[in-house]
């Protein structure tokens, strides 16, 4: 076939992006990806352990770093991508250095941020030392070196469920379903860098709703002593002894329930990148009431935006894990390959 | 039929279909909000009347959608209407207003039984 060869702009460089890139230069496309950070591997390079098996983060880089290495991508970090322009049945990308590449379809993969905990004022981030968020204590875990500003070994532990989702008071109602599993998690690691600490959940509900999610609870419970209390906190505050007192209602005793701890870790929630959202903007690109791309059908074509040719892959469409993602950047994979043999339909 | 003398433990068991839901009715009616409350008790942990007597804002509002009212009549005059139970709640509840519905709706039952 002496056809010119189809080209594709993939518009972020994290899990998402990468997977499609490596499918689409396999199956002999070339592809263009555009990163705004200086490294590829978006929040995966940002976690330690993964659940729910612990595997070590830098596996799943490793593998995604290889799907980027192919012949048919060119990579470009350090870019941010300003919008996309349909012309004809092409598609011309503005990046933030003012130049202009042109492509047959796009694949957005502008993945997420970490809530700000900041913004939950009540919680104490950013006023009180030894309130830290998830993403914080991975950093710790990966140090191997889980201290108090004062550099005592916190003994005892809370973490905060549900920071910045399912809270109409920051917009944001949904929820961002990989918190709870991640709580799990990093409590048992913790128990596994501190023997003797005590560890307390404090949740709204339990949504375990992935694989062996339900197991690895289980095996907190059993295997760490991990506790968990029902109930939303409404307030952190510190005392004289240098300790965080949390207020809660134990709802499931029916009581107001106050606890001193060592350390408050808080379970910041997935919110549509802003990044994504200037594109969004830029872009005339369609985002729900969450400011998360919405897809064309939430049931057939979760991959393809309103207009045809572009394509969501990944975390910028809702709150996934990585598993999720990788599938969803194949699937948006499919359907690119889909809309170059059957442009019309 | 041959009676065994089962019957529902007024102490134990909330007897669903015979209690009267009309408070709970009242209230959803003029603060819609009030359906959305997921039971967090975000509202009670910071409430001040919670925090020094009996007072349990969930619990009364799960009390009143079950329609047991008896208890809710007593307690709900504690409540100060500081109103911290709304700058709390993740679901955005008026919960300052139910509390002022659900008097309302106490104080006209009585109306109605005089």
């Amino acid at each position: 076939m002496p056809e010119k060869r189809k080209e594709v702009i993939i518009i972020g460089a994290g899990a998402a992006g990468m997977e499609a890139a490596g499918q689409l230069a396999r199956a002999d496309y070339k592809v263009t990806v555009f990163e705004k950070e200086p490294k590829t591997g978006g929040h995966v390079k940002d976690w330690y352990h993964l659940f729910p098996d612990s595997r070590d983060s830098g596996e799943v880089i490793e593998y995604l770093d290889k799907q980027l290495d192919h012949k048919n991508i060119i990579l470009r970090t350090g870019t941010v991508v300003e919008n996309i322009k349909k012309n004809d049945g092409t598609f011309v990308v503005r990046t933030s250095d003012g130049g202009e590449i042109s492509s047959d379809a796009v694949i957005v993969a502008t993945g997420f941020d970490l809530f700000r905990s900041e913004r939950k004022e009540e919680y104490g981030y950013g006023i009180y030392d030894n309130v830290i968020t998830s993403s914080d204590l991975e950093a710790m875990f990966r140090k191997n070196e889980i201290k108090r500003h004062d550099d005592r070994i916190p003994e005892k532990i809370g973490f905060v469920h549900c920071v910045g989702s399912r809270d109409e008071k920051v917009s944001n109602l949904y929820c961002s379903k990989l918190c709870c599993v991640t709580a799990v998690k990093q409590a048992m690691e913790v128990k596994k860098h501190i023997e003797n600490a005590r560890v307390f959940c404090f949740y709204m509900d339990m949504r375990m709703g992935g694989a062996l999610y339900e197991e690895l609870y289980k095996e907190s419970q059993e295997r760490f002593g991990i506790n968990y209390i029902r109930g939303k906190v409404s307030e952190v505050s510190e005392n004289i002894n240098n300790k965080l007192v949390v207020k809660v209602e134990d709802t499931l005793a029916g009581r107001p329930l106050k606890m001193e701890l060592d350390m408050l870790v808080l379970m910041a929630g997935m919110e549509m990148s802003e990044s994504g959202l200037k594109l969004a903007g830029a872009s005339g690109l369609k985002t729900g009431e969450n400011r998360f791309f919405s897809p064309a059908d939430h049931h057939f074509g979760s991959n393809k935006s309103k207009i045809k040719g572009v394509f969501y892959a990944g975390a910028c469409t809702a709150p996934l894990n990585i598993t999720e993602t990788i599938s969803h950047a194949r699937a948006a994979v499919a359907d690119v390959i889909d809309y170059f043999r059957n442009p019309k339909s | 039929m041959t009676n065994f003398g089962f019957t529902i433990l007024k102490e134990r068991h909330i007897d669903y279909d015979g209690n009267d839901k009309s408070i709970a009715e009242y209230i959803c009616e003029r603060e819609p909000s009030f359906r959305t409350c997921i039971e967090c008790g975000c509202c009670s942990a910071t409430c001040t009347t919670g925090n020094f007597t009996r007072f349990s804002l969930r619990e009364m509002n799960i009390l009143l959608k079950r329609g047991e009212n008896d208890i809710v009549r007593e307690q709900i005059s504690k409540c100060m209407l500081c109103g911290k139970c709304t700058l709390v709640c993740p679901r955005g509840v008026n919960t300052r207003n139910v509390i002022l519905l659900a008097r309302e709706a106490f104080q006209k039952q009585l109306k109605n039984a005089v």
